[in-house]
Parts: C-alpha cells; structure tokens; sequence
C-alpha cells in the first residue's frame, strides 16, 4: 500500500535471498530487464496510475490526492509498525504543512513507562471564567465559529439552593400528612443538571458554584469497550486517545460516554490558518476530519514531554492540578493524599483519573 | 451449471417485465431513488451536519430504523417456524416470500447503517482481517456478525428453495433443512443484539433496561407479520399466487399475542419507571408528559400508543381479525405504531436528557427525511423485484421447462419423466393439487375460490 517500495535493481539478489517469494526464479537474473524488474516496474507504474485516477477524481493536485489516497489505506495506529508509524507522521506533516501554510509537526511520541497521569480539579476554587475552555480550543485545534463550535471543556454552573418558607405550605398530598415537601423540586448542589450556557456579567456569580467537566481519561473506559473497531483506546500512560484516520463515525462512544465528554465532527471542522497550532500530536490536536469523533487527551502533545496541559496553566485561580499518579511526590499524588477527594459520578463503575476535591 | 446460468437469466428476464402497475409503482420509487442520491451526495459532502442530530442527541431517524427494520427481518421466522416446525401447510407454500422480505429488510438496515455512519467510506475497518474486529467486547461487532450472516442465511435458503422450484428437482433436505433451523434461531439472535446494542450502556438510564431485548422481540414479531400480512393481501388482490386464508389468519393471532406483550412490557416500563421517578426516568417523562415546557416526542407518543391500543383491541375481535378489509387497518396501525415507538420514540428520550442534564429536542431535517425516504424506496423495489421473481417461481410461470425453443420443439427436457402441457397454460401447474385447483383461471370469482377453499 505504501509507495516506495518498489527496490531499486541492485537490491534484487538480497530481496531474492530473503525468500519473500516463494516462486522459482533463477539467482541469476538481477537486472532491469528481467522479467521480475519489468513486473516490478509495472507494479509501479499501475499504482501510479490508479493515484493518477483518484487524483483526477479528487480534483486536486497530484500530492495532495496521494496523501489521501495512502492515508485512506493506512491501518490502526496501534497496529503500525515504527516504520509505518514515521510514514504517517510525514504524510501528515507534508498535508497540514500545505494546508495551514505554515510548518506543522505531528508528534508521534509513545507513553513513558512507569507514568500514570491524573487530574484534580478543586471545585471550591473554580471562578467559572472558562479561561481552561478558550484555551483547550486554542491549543487543540477544535472547530470553532457559528457553523462548528466544539469545545471539549464544559464549566457547568451549579445552583446553591434556595429553601424558601413560603414553599413549607406547597407540599402534598395536603390533607392526609405531607409526603413530598413543599422544598422538593428546588436544585442545590452537585446534581448535574447545571446550567453550561450561562452568561453572566461578571463571575463568580453569588447563587451559583462552577464544576468543570471533561473526558475524565477513566481507567474502565466504557468507550473503548463499545467502540467497534478499536479506534479509541486507553494508551500505556492511562490517557484514552483516538485514531482518528481509523474512527468510523458511528458514534456508539457518545453514547456510552456517561460523562458527556465525547464531540462529534458533524462537518469539516473551521480552524482558521492564522489561529491554528502547529505543534500537534498524533492522538492529540492534530487537525481532524468531518465525521470523526474527538474528545480531551489531558494535552498529550504537551504532557507526554513534560509540560502541563493548557487548562492548567492557563487557570487563574489554581484550581487546576495535573500529575503522575504513579510518583508521590507529584501535585495529583498529594492531593489525593492529603484531601477530600471524589469521582463524578462513581456509581458509574468507570473509575476516573479525573478527581474533584475541596480545600 | 447451465441451469444455474438460465436460472438466472430467466429470472431477471421475469423480473423486469411487468404491467402498467408495475412500472408506474417502480417509476415511482425511482423517482424517490433518484432524490435520495441528491440528498445522500449532499450528506457525503458536507458532512451530517445537514441533519438534525446533535451532539446531544447523536443518533437520530437513521438508527431508529435500523431497530426498526431488524425487527421486520427477524418476523420473516413468524413465516418460517410454523411452516416448517409445525408443518404449517399454508404458510410452508409462501414461506420463501418471509424470506424474501428478511433480505429486503436486512439490505434496508444496511442502507440505513450507511447513512448513519460519520465515515462509510471506511466502514472496512469493521471487517476481520482486513480491519479491526472487537470481539467480544463491541456489540456493533455482534450486530455485524448477526446481520449478515441472516442476510446470507435467507439468501441461501430462499434462492436454493426458488431455484429447486425452477428446476423441478427435489430439494435436498440434508442441505435444506438445517439452515432452516439455524435461520429461525438467528432471527431471534439479531433482533436481541439490536436491543443489547442499545440497552448495555449504563450512561443512557433511559434504554439500560433488561427487557428491552424481549420487548424489541415481541415488537418485531407484532410489526413484522403486520407487514408481511398487508404484502399477502396484496399478493392475493395484484398476482395471480392465492396465499390462502389459514396463513393470514395464524399470522394474525401472532400478531395478537405479540402485540399483547408488548403493550404489557410497555405498562409494566412506565409503572416501574414512573412509581418513584429518579434522574434516570426523566426520559420517559419526557417522552410521555414533556419536562419544563419541552413537549416535541409527547404526540408521538400518544399517537403511536393509541395506534397501538386500537391494533389490539382489532386484533383480538377474531370477527375483525378475519375480515380482511378491517384486518389491514389494524395492521398499518400496529406497524406505524411500532416504527415511533422503536424508532424516535426509543432512540431521543434516551439522548434527552443528556447525561449532563440537558434537553434538546431533536428535529430530523429535509435531507433526512429524503434519504429515509429513498431508503426506503430502494428497499420497496427491491422487495417488489424479490416477491415477483418468487410469485412467478412458484406460479410456475418461470420454469426451467418452459424455455421457448424446448417448448416449439416440443422436446420432453431429459429430467422430466412425463411431458406436462406447458404451452395450453400461462403457467405450469404445480405439484400441489389444491393450488392447482384454486389458480385455474376457469375456476370462477374470487369469493368463489375462498369459499371452496374455506370449505377445503
């Protein structure tokens, strides 16, 4: 499938010594005219022409529908060998390079070993500000505008409550002794039935608290267990990625998804060239295509070397902490230790890496 | 092999000649087909963004006929199990229309599948080798695996049976018969992983519900005979194949009994749901009452479920269930009925509210309703070309012996022991009497015909 590969002559005899084909064939035959460097060169020749037809098909100059046409049979990442994997990145490289117009790298850096990475967000801090949202769109290369706006933070405001007295006399049933009290149906609290789309003046609002959510990166993923061609996986490091030149669209993981963190590209995403980053990670914030899904990689393009994700460095207030599980002496590790610490919504079995906790 | 090849020659050369009705019904869906591939263009271009799903609610009209149409391949085995487990003689001469109808539906999920899918042009990665297979663990893998093993199964089984027909050979029963069997278990089995397919998420309170599977069965064994009863009663009125009263009268009563439970599965949903309402009910709530003003699905579902009631209460008079202008009435609101309640009305409360608590209503656009339409179009020709090529095998108006040059000849084919006058009749009589009896065309009117064969 990869161009290339057709050896030059001279690198005939070894290739006949591997014995990659089983068929007779005399050694002594390592020229271009042989009948075996003629197929060969026809082999060529026939791929040629049928990227010569697809690039007439596409109606776009010759590289780019070579690119496309290599990557449309390039398989699972995983699957990749380092090789293939190298290939990849360049045929990226090359189309985002052109496409953006300006130099773009895509990083192809695996997990290191002996590094778990986790999150802790400290929801008594959090101002709602949603500096964390505006920077993820930037640095992870998400749609944005009218016609596509993905955002793979959400801040949900929550309401504090109101118990009123005057609601004491709504309960019912009236007459035979008060069942469902007249404070029932008021929101307080952690409910997740927040409110995402709030506007205010200023923030933080008085009656309200913020919780931010995201992919929560989950050790038992239901995701990845319901995605039919294993696009999507949890990486040596613990962070859940996506091929996504392999994502068949079917978007079984939205709905497995219990914390609503997965977004769908519903069309070819909008990032403006000027805006765009250029350093990009192949399971990360690379550009992606209409009819693929996406979601937070703990910035794995950034994490994966030593940095801290956007979110984090961006936050304001400090609410946001990012670390190795695995090293105690790391933020996360500390604050799992020494804090009031909980998983949203742990009734689920999904076992986040993304922990909430309180001063 | 040559009659392999005539076999196929004649069939299609049968298929594609027909009456004025007939062209103009497939002049009419090619007009819908041609639609259809403007409006699938545009969605594999643009994107789905020209639909009206959302990220809220992901999976919309398409998804919801894939439940559908699973189940109305599945009922092709309420056709198949009497007629061959009970000896069914009525229904054994039509079985191979049930199956007919099986593979029609499955290549209509497929379709539907298609549009669904953010990437069709790689839907080769779901396929083991070349792609990726997650087995056991993705159910999709399951619903791939079921399907299309139904489909070839009823392929299989359907055109060796017409094919046999045809030749006038016996059929092989060591071959025939166990694939007949594994298609009735099958049948159960693609229908129960749609449903699993759906109801394993924990996420989506609304569908995690251990009778799903059960009720999506019953469901499609309510849908699926209704549909295949309206196709016999139109077999009877347009085609010369009588397909007698006992077949529609024990499809019916299936009908009944299925429909029964479904309604009861339904009941025992909203009173388990609704006694102690909790965040995960507000789906049904939704779906029945409307939350906070938002009352899009709450005629669907009303209508559907009176739709559904009154195909019932029908279905259970038996003097409307054996009358047979009332008994279609019954059975168009019992599979309407159906298709909202397993399809929008299935698919959206699940996705409302999000897991975050979100609402959003879900309104399918233009361009979904075209390419549902199409779909459906393509399905209804190809429906109509299966039943026809399979009426016309077993009227005996295709066979192998009626090739003109043999019949000019008059030369008896080698295989057949006894010359039958195939040029005095349109059609070869069969091997069964009593149809042979009632598909004379010497043989008086129709109401003639049924009450001599009521009396038989």
């Amino acid at each position: 499938m990869q161009q290339g590969k057709v050896p030059p002559c001279d690198s005939d005899k070894e290739h006949h010594s591997q014995g990659r084909r089983g068929m007779a064939e005399t050694a002594a035959t390592p020229s271009c005219s042989s009948r075996r460097g003629f197929l060969k060169e026809m082999g060529g020749l026939s791929i040629a022409s049928l990227m010569g037809t697809a690039a007439l098909l596409t109606n776009s100059d010759d590289a780019q529908a070579k690119t496309e046409w290599a990557e449309w049979f390039q398989g699972n990442y995983r699957l990749m060998t380092d090789e293939e994997k190298a290939q990849a990145k360049a045929r990226l490289e090359r189309r985002y390079s052109q496409e953006y117009g300006k130099p773009v790298m895509v990083d192809t850096t695996p997990a290191k070993e002996g590094v778990l990475f986790g999150y802790a967000l400290n929801i008594q801090k959090c101002i709602g500000c949603r500096r964390c949202v505006k920077a993820c769109v930037e640095e992870n290369n998400q749609s944005r505008g009218n016609a596509q706006q993905i955002e793979w933070i959400r801040v949900v405001k929550m309401e504090k409550g109101k118990f009123t007295p005057e609601k004491m006399t709504q309960g019912y049933p009236d007459p035979i002794g008060i069942q469902v009290g007249g404070n029932a149906y008021s929101a307080a609290g952690v409910t997740l039935e927040g409110e995402h789309y709030y506007q205010p003046e200023k923030v933080p609002e008085q009656d309200a608290f913020y919780m931010p959510i995201a992919c929560m990166q989950c050790e038992k993923p239901p995701c990845v267990k319901v995605c039919p061609v294993r696009t999507t996986y949890r990486d040596a490091d613990g962070i859940v990625v996506i091929d996504y030149n392999w994502c068949i669209g079917c978007r079984q993981c939205i709905d497995a998804c219990p914390y609503w963190a997965r977004r769908f590209n519903w069309s070819t995403p909008n990032v403006p060239k000027a805006e765009m980053n250029p350093k990009t990670h192949y399971l990360g914030n690379r550009p992606r295509m209409k009819g693929v899904v996406e979601k937070c990689t703990f910035c794995i393009q950034r994490t994966r070397h030593g940095r801290y994700p956007a979110c984090v460095e961006v936050c304001p207030v400090g609410a946001r902490k990012f670390g190795n599980l695995l090293d105690p002496n790391s933020e996360v590790s500390r604050i799992l230790e020494r804090k009031s610490v909980f998983r949203l919504r742990a009734d689920q079995n999904t076992y986040p890496k993304f922990f909430y906790f309180m001063d | 092999m040559e009659k392999l090849i005539r076999f196929a020659l004649d069939y299609v050369s049968y298929v594609v000649k027909g009456g004025a009705k007939f062209y103009a019904w497939m002049a009419g869906l090619g007009i819908l087909i041609a639609i259809w591939g403007y409006s699938f263009y545009i969605q594999a271009t643009e994107g789905l963004a020209v639909t009206g799903l959302t990220d809220q609610v992901s999976d919309g009209l398409y998804l919801g006929n894939v439940m559908f149409l699973v189940g109305v391949a599945a009922a092709a085995v309420t056709v198949v199990f009497p007629a061959y487990a009970y000896q069914h003689k009525a229904l054994h001469e039509v079985a191979v229309l049930g199956e007919m109808v099986a593979i029609a539906a499955v290549t209509l999920c497929n379709l539907f599948v298609l549009s669904h899918m953010g990437r069709p042009d790689r839907l080769w990665h779901m396929l083991p080798v070349i792609g990726i297979y997650n087995i056991p663990n993705s159910l999709i893998t399951f619903d791939v695996l079921v399907l299309t093993g139904y489909l070839l199964l009823n392929l299989v089984c359907g055109f060796y049976f017409l094919y046999t027909k045809y030749t006038g050979d016996r059929i092989n029963r060591v071959f025939y018969m166990p694939l007949i069997y594994i298609s009735i278990v099958w049948a159960l089995s693609i229908h129960s992983v749609t449903a699993l397919f759906i109801n394993t998420m924990p996420a989506r309170p609304f569908w995690n519900s251990p009778v799903m599977p059960i009720h999506f069965i019953s469901t499609a064994f309510a849908a699926g005979p209704g549909l295949i009863i309206l196709i016999f009663l139109l077999v009877r009125k347009n085609t010369k194949l009588w397909i007698k009263d006992e077949a529609i009268n024990l499809l019916s009563t299936i009908m009944t009994y299925c429909l029964g439970i479904a309604l009861f599965l339904n009941l025992s949903e909203i009173a388990t749901h609704l006694y102690f309402p909790t965040e995960h009910t507000l789906g049904l709530e939704y779906l029945m009452f409307g939350v906070n003003g938002l009352t899009a699905l709450v005629p669907w579902f009303w209508v559907s479920s009176a739709a559904n009631i009154i195909a019932f209460v029908m279905l259970l008079i038996p003097r409307v269930r054996k009358n047979y202008r009332l008994l279609p009435v019954a059975c168009v609101l019992a599979f309407a009925g159906i298709w909202v309640q397993k399809g929008i009305g299935l698919l959206v409360p699940g996705f409302t509210p999000s897991p975050i608590g979100e609402f959003t209503n879900y309104m399918p656009t233009l361009i979904e309703v075209l390419v549902t339409l199409g779909n459906w179009a393509i399905g209804a020709a190809m429906l109509t070309v299966l039943l026809k090529g399979a009426i016309g095998i077993l009227l005996g108006e295709v066979k192998y012996a009626t090739a003109p040059w043999e019949v000019r000849g008059n030369v008896v084919p080698f295989y057949r022991a006894t010359p039958k006058p195939t040029t005095k009749l349109p059609w070869a009589p069969s091997g069964d009497p009593a149809r042979y009896e009632a598909s004379k065309p010497s043989s008086g009117s129709r109401t003639r015909r049924r009450r001599r064969d009521a009396l038989a």
